[in-house]
Parts: C-alpha cells; structure tokens; sequence
C-alpha cells in the first residue's frame, strides 16, 4: 500500500496516458471491423548489460570513462609512442591487471544477470491457443492478449488479469516474497461476470499504458450476447509477474509483457553512491600538481641546462640521427611527457587496486561476523556495497524509521481496555487467568466491562481485518475441533482461560496470513473468546466457545495510511454490523463523544509513559438496512469508476464511517531488542539521531521516550498542527513565530558548543518535534526568501537539538530531510535505517542505507547494508565502521606517502644526471615497488588493524567520534606529505654525501648508479614497510607474516633479480645487490638512513601518547 | 608473472587465515546453516600482540641507539681519517699545468700521442695497498642516452648480437657497415689516458712503480657479465667482420694483447668503464699498487712523477681529470661523511634520550602530584 504511494509519489507527473486496448485471446470483438492487432513488445526481459559481442569494447569504453583509468591508459600510451625512460611494462602491467579484475568482475556479475534472465525467459508457462493448451517458453508470449494458464506454485510470466480461478469463491492467493520479501499471502479475485468458458470468451481490456506505478484501474468489455457489461478491473484483479500463485489453479490473460511489466518498469538501476573518501581525489589532483610541476621544472631546466656549451651534446654521447631531425619543440613536448612518465608513480594505479581490494576483502568481516547472525531468521548481515564501509564510522545523522526499526513488527498483544476497564494478558503460564483486570476498579468479576461489551469487543477484534487463515494444513480443522474443549475454556470471565500452550498450539497449526502483524495480533489476542477459523466464499467463520458463528463478508473498507483505519461490514443472521478499527486520532472524531473520554485516558498513558505500545481503538456501528443499502451503492458505483476512484471511494468510506459507537482500545507490544541501548550508544557516539515516520505523533514520541532518544529533562519543542493552530493567526504566520522562538532557544541561546565538546555535555537537552504539515510549510513556503530563510532556521534549531522527530512523513518527505541535512553546511554523512519499501526513498538518499530485518527484499536490494536486528547497527557502525575508517584513512595516507618518498629521490636524481629522465631504479623495482614489495603490508594492515579493540570501542562510544573527516583532512595530508618529502629527501642526499666518494668496497672497487639506485631503494622499502609497522597496533601473525615476509621477499627478489639464476647474467643489475651486501659502508648507511627517517616518527608516538585519547587500560 | 604472484600470494594469505583460526577455535559453527564460522580470523579476534611505544619503552632504545652509535661514528671518522689520499688535477686548464699544452692541442686525429708528466710530493707515506684512481668531473656516465647505450648480450659474448648490436646502441651502432664491437656510447667512450707512476728517490733516479691492473673490476662482472665470442682464444678471428669503436685507436682485441685473459671484452678497464658512474663527478678505479714488504711503506713520502699519455679530451665539455691515489679501510675510501653521521645521529638520540627523561620524570611527578588529591 505504501510502495503505491511511494511510486506515485516518485512517479511525479501523474499522466494517465492513453489507454491501452487488449483483445483477449486474440479475438476481435463483434463490432471492430478493420482489427489490427497492436503492437505490443515481447515478454522477454533483458537485465543484462553486455552480450557476448559487445563485452569487450563495451566493457572498456565504460572503464575507460573513469578518470584514473583513463589517466593510466594515457600515460600507458605515452610510453608506448615516446621514447621514454621506463618500459610500457612498467605501467602496462598494472592496468592491465586492474582493468582485466574489473572486466573479469563485470562479465561475471553480467553472466548472473543473463542466467537470471534466461531462468525467467525460459520458464515454460501453459499459453491457450485456440483451445489447446501449449507449453512454451515463457519469452516466447508474443503478445499481450494470450491467455496463460497457471498453476500452483508458479510465476506469473507477465502482468496478467486474473480471469478464472479454480477456486470456488473466485480468488486466488498470491506471495510477492520475491518482489517484496513480504511473505503474506494476499488474495486476488478474478474478474467478475466472466463466463466459465474460456472458449467463447470475446472481450477486450481497456487499460492504461504501461507505467511503474503499481496501481492499476482498467475495464473489460464482455460481449456476449449482444450485450456489453463492463467489468471495472482494479489492483485486486491484476497479477503482477515475479509473483507467486499459491494454492489454486487459474487462468489469465496477459496485459503487460516483458520490458513493460511492472516489475520491469519499476526496476531501477541502484545511483551508485560514491564514498566521502573519494576525498582522496583532492590529493590526487594535488600529486598530480605536485607531477606537473615537477615534469615542468624538469624539462625547463633541461633545456636551461642544455644551453651551456658542450653540455647538450659532448663528443662521448652523440644524438642518434633521429633525435637531431625532430623539431626543437616537438622535442620539449615529449621530453616533457617523458618526465611525467619517469615521475608517474607518484599516482599510483596500485592504489586503486588496494582501496579495492580492501573494501571487498574488507566487507567480508561483516558478513562474517557472528554477532550480527540472527537466530530467529537464519541470517547475518548483508553487504550490498563495500564501497561504503568507512563511512559507517563517519555517521553524524541517524535517520530512523520507527516503525518495525525502533519497534518490532512482530506484535504481541499485550493488553486492551474495554469500556473503560484495563485487561492485560500475563506472560505466566502458570496463572491461570491468562487476561486479568489490572486497573479500573480494583475489585474482580462484577467490575469488569458488560458481558456484552466484552463479547463485542473480541468479537470486532476478530471480525474487522484482513487476515487469510491459511488452508493448506488440511487436518488443521480437525485439530481445532479436537481443540474445541480445550478453547471451551476459554471463556472472559476466568473460567480457566489462557492456557498459552494450547493457544500457540492452534496458532502454529493454522498460520494466519495478513498484511500486516498486528492484525495477526490482534486476531490472537481476540482468541481469548472468539477464534477466527476462515474466510469462505464471503463468509466469515468465528468460533465462539462451541458455536460457529457466520457472518457474510459484505464489503471491506481497506486500511490506508491517510485514513489510518479499516473497517469491515458483515451481516450476521440479525443484524448488519459495521466494525472499524484504527488509530485513535482518526476514530476519535468519528464515535460519540461521550465514550472517548473513557478510554482515551488509557490511550495516552499507553503512548507516552509505558514501553511505546501501539494502540488502536475499535469502534461499531450498527447499520439499519437502510443505511446499509445507501452504503452497498455508493461502494459499488466508486469501485467501478475509472476515474479518481480512489478519491471517490475514500469519499464514501468516510461518510460510512461516522457515528459509530467505541468499544475499546487495544495495545500491542513493539519495541526492539535493545533499542534504547543502541540509541544511547548512538548519541554518545556523538550521532544525532531522527526519527522520521509516518506515524502520528503521540506513538512517535512514546517511542522516542521508551527508546530513550528522549529523556526526562529534554525539553520538547514541537512544531505540529497542533501547536500551528492558533485561532487569531495564520499558520504561516504561526510558523514564523514558533521557528524563530524556537530558534532562539535552541541555538542563540545555547552556550557556545566547542569544537570536540559534544553535544550530550550542554547543559539543556532539546527535543525536536515536527509533523509532515508543518515541514511542507517550512520547505514548500510560497515566497523563495522566506523559504530558504525558515529552511535554515528548521536546520540550525535540528541541528542543536540531540534528537529530532518527524511524524506523519510521507515516504517522500523522509528522503527531502535526509537531501536537506546532507546538502546542509559541512556535509555531514548520513546513514538512514528502516525496514521497509517506506523507507527505500530514504534509503537511497542518505550516504549510507541500511535495512534491517526480514521484511521487503526489495529494499534489502535497495540498501547498503542489510542488518538482522536494530541492535547490530551499534557494532556495525562503533565498531566496523570507525575500524574501517581509520584502516582506509590510513591506507589513503600512507599509499600517497610511500610514493612520494618513492618518486622524491628520482626527481632529485635528475639534478644530477643532466635532466636526461634517467630512472634511479631499475625497471623492476619500478614496476614491483607498489605491487608487490609494499602492497601486502599495507593490505593487511589495513584489513586488520586495530588501533582499539573492538570490546574497547563497544564500551566507549565517545571513540567513535572522529570529527568531520578528521584523518583525511588537510593536516594529515599534509604531514603524510612532508614526512614523505623528507624521507625522500633523507634517502637520496644520504646515499648521496655517501657517493661522493664510490669507492666503498674494502677491495678498492667502485659502485656505479645502479648501485645507487638500490641503495636508496632498500632504504627505501625498509623505511617504508617499517614506518607501516610502527603504526601497527595490532599484531597478529598475518601481519607479522607480511611485513617481515615482504621485506625478506624483496631481499630475495633483489639476489635472484641480481643473478642467482644464470639467465639473467645480462641484466644491468647484475650483482649489484650482492655487491652491495659486501659493502659495510652501504650497511652503515642503510641502517642510519632508515634509522634516522623513522626517528621523527618515534618522537611523535611518544609526545603524543601520554596526552592522547586513544589511551587504552 | 607479477600478477599471478600476487593473486597467489594473497589466497594463500586469506586460506592461510582461515585455516588456523579453525585450527585455533576448533571450528565451533558445526551447524549448517548460514551461521558465521566462529574462527579468530572471521571474528578478528586474532591473537595480537599490542605494542605501545611509551616514554618508558622508547627512552633506553634511544640511550642504546646513542651508545652504539656515538662510538661506530667515531670509529668510522677515525678509520676514514687514517686513509690516506693523494688528489692531482691534470686537465692542463691553467696555462702553468704540464698538461696545458696537451689540452690545447688534443685532436682525434693525431697519430702520435701527446704525453706530459707532472711532479708531485707525498708527505706521509702510504703504508698498506694503495689504489689509483682516476677521476672525471663533469662528466655525464649517468645520461640516459649514455646508460642505455650499450648491448649487453654483445658484451656476454652473444655471436649473434656481436654481430648485430642493439638498435640502443645508436649513433655507434655500426660504422662503415660493419657492426661496432663494442657498440655503443659508453664503450666508444672508453677512458685511455695511460697513467704511469714514478719515485724519484733520493738520488734523483726515477723508478717505476709496478701497477697492477687486475682485480678492479667487479669479480662478476669480469667473469660472467662479460664475456668475450668464441672464449678468449683467437679474439682477431673472434671479432673479425665488426668494426673498432669510432674513437678508438685500437680494435677491442687489441685493449691488452700480453694477456688473453685481459683482453677483448673481459679486459678491466673496459668493464670497469662500462659500469657507469652515478654521478657526474666520479672515480673509477685504475690500478693496484701492492704492498710488497712488511717494512717498507707502498708509497713512501718523497717526490713521485706522474706520466700522462693525454688520449682523453675533457675540455670541450668543460670537464676534468684527476688522478687519485688512496689506501682503503674496511669501509672503503675516505669519506668522513658516515662517521660524522654517526656521531651525530647517535648525539641526537642520547640528547633526545636525556630530555625525553627529564619530561617524563616531571609529568610523572605532575601526574602524581595531580593524582594525590583524587
């Protein structure tokens, strides 16, 4: 019901093109000459991206459009054409390795869409051709029109009216499980007036064309006869493809197909949400500024270099013939392109591939982790994007919906108040007055509610919903006959009621099927009296003590959320009763007043002060036939217009539903595990947490109590309806009134917050209320100053408040707050929770979406993340999260570092070889630095690392605040980078004063540059894997294994590159390592230079430890 | 190769992880259901080791740091003081040198060489081996057009690259068609100054002092790295069809004719030139001169002639030459640099030792002081 809503809602422009005309078995009906069958398209669904032909020049054109990609593929090319320093192997290697993982990735998530696809395409459904029944592939439905068989526990291929049901009573049950998740069955009626013969059937179906909203209104034109009934068709007639039929065999006929199916329309690609960290290409730009001008200087002062005599060209290095033609400044191009080529490195592809990596790797701890495993539905947690992982420890915005989030949406009814006088259902068994009276008079029987009002009050509970008891456990009934006695008992007035055992018993031997729990709640809870054995052919079944009693279903008026009530009307063998039930606020109006009072007392005690129960008020109505007649018409005409039905039916549902008299209020047990001790958790951790939903305002702010977002001492400021509702003034000006007086409250008045000082410190607590009226005041006010100027103030008083509440929000509304706050100044990081399709709107919004619970795969498709419980989102985001933050933090950081103090000597190396791009190191080490020699410390550094441990975290939630972004602000790039500058600095002029004498062997013997260029790379490679281990806080045997297991392959690496192995006795660093090694100056030096680099380092740890935050017991 | 290593490298790491945590945990997600695995590992729960860099834990590895290093230092500075070097300029810039007039009238084509001898005195004898090297300032070996100016396969004795040099070798690929051997930059370029040292004793007589020229090279290099075609038997027939380096006097089987095993391409100041230098000012290693008693010094003090056979031009680039000569320690030649280093490093770390003492003893005592009233 909502997601109708909602699509509507996104719909947008709610053109109701043209309609569509379907001719039914392909035959034309009596009065159409010239038939000319529309074209429709084919039932074939097409999800995937590639096929097999345009994979590969698809799939690199779209790799390529990302800008690193492309970035390396230029520079790959450079060296291709250019004649430059380093071997296009050097950064051809790495992207072809990135690029064929991604391709590789890509093809395979592609393959799964097309053998998704083909699943469906192939499905064999029975198509009706001219009497016959065939078996076909279900893409192979040409045309919208064919009429399909289906069976039970079958697809339906394409968006099909129902037009037979082998049931009796004409309906058909359907499980959207695998649309929505939702696993209730609910129930579909063929359309009315069909014949039986199918054979005979002329009629078209006149409808709209094909769209996303899942609301449907078309007509059918019978002829039979020479007589033209028309058929209203509604969403109760049409069967969407992807849902289930269960328990019954039926016929239909195709009305959308393939690409036009609802499912189909209302696919949509998920927006890919781009991680904060992203961040880092900021620090691209800048490294890749800091290439520029390198490069730049480079070739301007070779050519300043050049101009000295002598210099460009000595006798021993003459120009090959080629360099002397090419035109001077075609020279300085390339040459300049050769530098960036040489400096490259300095961006290196490897990060990507790590940042990757890690997120992939990374996200596997979640999905691993058993704390996040629910015992109740078999499930852990789910990652849908790994590319947000650290943003969960950067969440300052909370936005949660209420309903099933902060509560449950596995009711359990906990107590009602019949006329007045309180019963609550005991837990202990053993008690053998499972309801008892707990309030009202205190003394027993004689001061409880009539008899009478008792009995009608189970009885409305048991009559007024829309539950399906379901039928397939066929000895089911015998079993409830057999139980009979046992249910005898249970009478109100304590005659031994309540025996639980007996109770759970029958409820787990006939599952009721509803649309929404507390139905079945309150369907249980009416079991006290009254026990609902079906729905048959429009005939109500109640057991009452040993009585079947029936009452004919006549009409049932549909709970929606505007309304926010039901109601049912059935005539039992006296009289025609009209039963509603639904929320307070929208039955209040409608009964006697005189009655209100009585129980309103008990409804408002339940809201705010006890544990958030959800309360609904059933109220009665007897209908005169009369009445009753002037009722049945209105609905009949409003169901069978095609026009603003909806309008027209919500119009005689209301005139319907008045003067009814109240029986009573019930209250059904909702809150989550733990709820008010992950909300805590929470604020500590300095989120500010909204609750947005679409409930009034009176459950919502019960719930924010139980869930302790608000305390005793926090002083509510509400902006509602209510408080708006001034007789002397207008809303607007009202409007302006509260929000500036508010405003002064919250924030001018407030002592000024510092930085790091969190909120939950100040002195007073504010609490913000605001319904969905008020917002759309506030952010669709006519005039545009006043708009953005009452948008800024709603902001500034949110954002000083420690929890906010939004009531009465429509799905859309949810996700206009989550842009507002995102799009606000800072740009905090959101994260919004909820449970279902309401909530996808906010879902997608939000920087980070997470679902929780078993509810609506749909919008688990939609998420991010995918929790079991509530609860979990505590260690999701204060432990995982800040985890991950830090780890990507860091490895961001040091990737940047390490290639900077990698390129730096390089740079500095032209200085002194006459700006001709000689490369210090050798092309291996080149190509194997980022990818092998320092890639796996980091990795598992980062994958591992815990700078706190994860209980720690747990018990501290003030950790988890890490201030804006903090560890990837400026500052700590900038030290990154200095420290980077000056160990590159370090490495190249130690190695250098130690050069200016080469003679360093014992035996007289010179080294020549590539010694050099070893010397300054193992200083190198140590200093930079040992800088990662000082920062290593945890130890465990992996990254023990990897930081020393990495150093001792690069000295392995460096012999067997060296020449161990005769086949590479030619290459130019032959022996050079060996040689070194042989050397006690270079050891000296080695040891010094990676002593003193690593020196500052150690400083720091040491200065800032004492006074640091991070000091563990 | 690189790819393939890394994906291997990191299953292993990842199975590796699972597997002990299983091993460590005994597998406790017996069920079959989608229940997490409770091993260490997907848990991280790891054992770990935490280390914490303290004032406590740091202060004696600074004192220790210090204390090693401040005497290594010494040591070094006092051994590269002890090292005795002689260091003489024979450009011939300045119109006075000897070689003045050799420089000016350097030409490639000239058939007689120009030779010029230059006095010198040492002051303090040089006791051990004493290692004469040549110098060259100015001097880009560490171009990239240099560097990459070789055919190593050639120069390994590849019959096939002898004959057809590498396309880097160009311009001195090939000369008048035939193939260069040894082609390049590098190896044209060969330095063939002739250096010859002469005492002058005290009766005013001139003795030659023997210099040895094996054993400058790398021993790898000079055995494996360079190899000369068809052994060293025969190198005329050897290198017949290719062509002497353009700046060369004398084809490659000619660079040391008395010693086939010093001669084509195994010969030692060829290899030893072809190992470029990293900067552009440089030494390379000439000639040994061994010490041949106990008793006498290898250089005693006195006055010594330098004879110079001045092939090698400079001065069009502005470059220099010297001629070095040093006795060498275990760490080599003299280079204060290290020891310096070292004593300062190790200064720093026993001073930051000291002041990190000293505030840590008064936070201490602050905190203390700070916790007595709680």
């Amino acid at each position: 019901m909502l997601r109708r809503r909602l699509n509507r809602l996104l719909g947008g422009d709610e053109r109701r093109v043209d309609s569509r005309t379907v001719y039914v078995g392909h035959r034309s009906s009596p009065d159409s000459e010239g038939f000319i069958p529309p074209k429709f398209c084919d039932n074939r669904i097409v999800s995937s991206k590639y096929t097999v032909w345009n994979f590969l020049p698809k799939n690199l054109f779209e790799q390529f459009r990302r800008i690193a990609n492309f970035y390396f593929l230029i520079i790959f090319l450079v060296q291709v054409i250019v004649d430059t320093p380093t071997s296009p192997v050097t950064s051809g290697l790495p992207l072809f390795f990135v690029i064929t993982v991604t391709a590789i990735k890509q093809g395979y998530e592609d393959w799964l869409r097309h053998k998704a696809d083909n699943e469906v395409n192939k499905y064999l459904v029975t198509v009706l051709e001219d009497g016959q029944r065939i078996r076909k592939e279900s893409e192979k439905i040409k045309q919208v029109g064919d009429v399909v068989e289906v069976e039970e526990d079958e697809t339906f291929p394409c968006d099909l009216i129902l037009l037979q049901s082998s049931r009796d009573d004409d309906t058909c049950f359907v499980t959207t499980a695998s649309l929505d998740g939702e696993s209730n069955h609910k129930t579909h009626y063929t359309v009315p007036d069909t014949e039986k013969d199918l054979e005979s059937l002329s009629a078209t179906i006149e409808c709209e064309q094909p769209q996303p909203d899942l609301y449907f209104v078309g007509r059918m034109h019978i002829y039979k006869n020479n007589q033209e009934p028309i058929v209203s068709l509604g969403p109760e007639n049409l069967l969407l493809k992807g849902a289930t039929l269960k328990n019954t065999q039926k016929i239909c006929v195709a009305v959308y197909t393939g690409m036009e199916t609802k499912m189909a329309l209302n696919y949509q690609g998920k927006s890919q949400k781009r991680s904060v960290v992203e961040s880092i290409n900021a620090f691209l730009l800048v490294y890749l500024c800091i290439l520029v001008s390198k490069a730049l200087v480079c070739t301007t002062l070779k050519y300043v270099w050049q101009g000295k005599p002598g210099q460009d060209e000595p006798w021993y290095n003459e120009k090959t013939q080629r360099e002397k033609d090419t035109n001077l400044y075609l020279k300085m191009f390339t040459d300049f392109l050769s530098f960036m080529v040489l400096f490259n490195f300095i961006i290196p592809v490897s990060m990507y591939v790590t940042v990757e990596m890690q997120k992939f790797l990374g996200s596997f701890f979640i999905t691993w982790d058993k704390d996040f495993f629910d015992n109740e539905i078999k499930e852990g947690a789910l990652v849908n994007t790994s590319d947000l992982n650290e943003e969960l420890g950067q969440v300052e915005y909370v936005f949660t919906d209420k309903t099933g989030t902060l509560t449950q949406n596995n009711m359990e009814f906990i107590e009602c108040c019949i006329d007045g006088f309180q019963y609550k259902h005991r837990d202990a068994s053993s008690e053998l007055d499972g309801f008892c009276v707990t309030d009202g008079p205190v003394s027993k029987l004689q001061q409880k509610a009539g008899r009478e009002k008792e009995e009608l009050f189970l009885r409305a509970l048991c009559l007024c919903h829309t539950v399906q008891v379901k039928e397939s456990t066929e000895p089911c009934l015998d079993q409830v006959d057999g139980l009979n006695n046992q249910v005898d008992g249970l009478g109100i007035d304590g005659d031994g009621l309540g025996i639980d055992g007996a109770l759970s018993h029958l409820e787990e031997q006939r599952g009721f099927i509803a649309s929404s729990p507390d139905e079945i709640a309150l369907v249980k809870g009416a079991m006290y009296g009254f026990t609902f054995l079906g729905l048959e052919s429009k005939t109500m079944k109640i057991l009452n003590r040993n009585n079947d009693v029936e009452y004919e279903l006549l009409h049932v008026l549909n709970f929606d959320p505007v309304r926010r009530r039901m109601s049912v009307i059935v005539r039992s063998s006296s009289d025609t009763l009209l039963f509603c039930k639904g929320a307070d606020s929208s039955i209040f109006p409608r009964v006697r007043q005189e009655e209100v009072e009585r129980i309103r007392l008990h409804v408002e005690r339940n809201a705010t002060l006890q544990e958030g129960y959800r309360t609904l008020c059933v109220a009665y109505k007897l209908l005169s036939a009369g009445e009753y007649a002037q009722a049945d018409a209105g609905l009949r005409e409003a169901r069978l217009a095609l026009q603003d039905r909806e309008e027209k039916l919500m119009a005689v549902y209301n005139q319907v539903e008045t003067g009814m008299s109240l029986i009573g209020a019930t209250a059904v047990e909702d809150l989550q595990e733990e709820a008010a001790e992950t909300m805590e958790a929470l604020q500590g951790a300095g989120m500010k947490v909204w609750v947005l939903t679409g409930d009034k305002m009176e459950t919502a702010k019960s719930t924010c109590y139980a869930c302790r977002l608000f305390q005793k001492s926090t002083e509510l400021l509400e902006l509602t309806v209510r408080t708006l509702d001034d007789e002397n003034r207008r809303r607007e000006e009202k409007l302006h009134d509260l929000l500036l007086d508010y405003h002064k409250k919250a924030v001018q008045d407030a002592p000024p917050v510092k930085e790091g000082v969190t909120s939950w410190s100040s002195s007073q607590d504010y609490g913000f209320i605001v319904d969905g009226a008020s917002l759309s005041m506030i952010l669709n006010s006519s005039s545009d100053s006043s708009n953005s100027r009452y948008k800024n103030l709603f902001l500034q008083i949110c954002q000083n408040c420690t929890a906010v509440l939004c009531c009465r929000m429509a799905p859309l509304q949810k996700a206009q707050i989550v842009k507002m706050v995102k799009n606000s100044k800072g740009s905090p990081i959101t994260l919004s929770i909820g449970d279902g399709a309401n909530d996808v709107s906010m879902i997608l919004e939000a920087h980070v979406g997470i679902i929780k619970g078993k509810e609506g795969r749909q919008a688990v498709r939609n998420s991010d993340y995918a929790i079991p419980k509530l609860k979990h989102l505590k260690k999701l985001l204060l432990a995982h999260g800040h985890l991950y933050y830090v780890r990507i933090a860091h490895l961001v950081q040091y990737f940047f570092y390490k290639n900077l103090c990698f390129i730096l000597p390089q740079f500095l190396y032209q200085f002194f070889c006459g700006y001709s791009q000689q490369p210090l190191y050798d092309a291996a080490y080149l190509t194997m630095y980022n990818i092998c020699f320092t890639s796996m410390p980091i990795l598992a550094y980062s994958l591992l690392e815990q700078h706190i441990c994860i209980e720690v975290l747990l018990d501290n939630a003030t950790l988890y605040e890490i201030a804006k972004n903090a560890m990837l602000r400026w500052r700590p790039f900038l030290y990154w980078t200095v420290l980077g500058l000056f160990h590159g600095l370090l490495f190249f002029f130690g190695v250098w004063y130690l050069f200016y004498n080469p003679a360093l062997q014992d035996n007289g013997q010179v080294f020549g540059n590539w010694s050099y260029g070893t010397i300054v790379f193992t200083v190198l490679v140590f200093t930079v894997t040992l800088k990662l281990a000082l920062d290593t806080r945890h130890w465990t045997w992996i990254n023990h294994f990897v930081i020393w297991g990495s150093l001792a392959f690069y000295v392995f690496f460096s012999f067997f590159w060296g020449g161990i192995i005769p086949f590479l006795s030619q290459q130019r660093l032959y022996f050079v390592f060996a040689n070194m090694l042989s050397s006690v100056s270079a050891w000296l030096v080695i040891i010094l230079l990676i002593l003193l680099s690593l020196l500052p380092e150690i400083l720091l740890v040491v200065f800032r430890k004492p006074r640091g935050p991070h000091s563990r017991q | 190769m690189i790819t393939a290593m890394m994906a291997s490298s990191y299953n292993a790491k990842e199975e590796d992880g699972h597997h002990s945590g299983a091993a460590g945990h005994g597998g406790a997600g017996a069920d079959k259901s989608r229940k997490p695995d409770n091993t260490a590992f997907k848990q991280q729960r790891l054992p770990a080791w935490q280390p914490i860099l303290t004032a406590g834990t740091v202060l004696p590895a600074f004192f220790v740091i210090g204390l090693i290093f401040i005497p290594i230092g010494i040591g070094l500075y006092v051994t590269s003081n002890n090292i005795k070097e002689f260091e003489i300029d024979y450009t011939g810039v300045d119109s006075k040198s000897e070689c003045y007039a050799c420089a000016r009238n350097f030409s490639w084509n000239s058939t007689t060489p120009c030779t010029c001898s230059m006095n010198f005195t040492l002051e303090q004898p040089f006791e051990s081996n004493v290692f004469m090297y040549y110098g060259l300032s100015n001097f880009y070996q560490n171009h990239r057009r240099y560097v990459k100016s070789r055919d190593d396969s050639q120069l390994n004795g590849d019959p096939t690259a002898l004959k057809d040099p590498s396309k880097e070798c160009e311009p001195y690929r090939t000369s008048e068609g035939l193939p260069i051997a040894p082609c390049g930059a590098i190896a044209n370029s060969l330095f063939n100054d002739t250096l010859e040292l002469h005492y002058v004793d005290s009766n005013g007589t001139k003795v030659e002092i023997p210099l040895v020229k094996k054993g400058i090279a790398w021993w790898t290099d000079k055995h494996v790295k360079f190899r000369n075609p068809n052994g060293n038997t025969n190198l005329t027939v050897a290198f017949q069809g290719t062509s002497k380096p353009v700046n060369w006097g004398k084809p490659v089987y000619e660079l040391d004719p008395l010693d086939p095993e010093n001669n084509g391409f195994i010969n030692e100041d060829f290899i030893v030139w072809m190992r470029t230098a990293a900067l552009p000012t440089f030494r390379k290693l000439y000639r040994i001169i061994q010490k041949k008693s106990s008793t006498t010094p290898t250089l005693p003090s006195g006055r010594y002639i330098l004879s110079i056979t001045y092939n090698y031009p400079v001065l069009s680039f502005d470059g220099r030459k010297r001629m070095i000569l040093s006795t060498i320690s275990w760490m080599g030649g003299k280079n204060p640099f290290l020891g310096i280093a070292y004593i300062t490093v190790g200064s720093i770390c026993f001073f930051l030792g000291v002041v990190l003492l000293i505030i840590h003893h008064k936070y201490d005592n602050r905190n203390t002081s700070a916790d007595i009233p709680n």
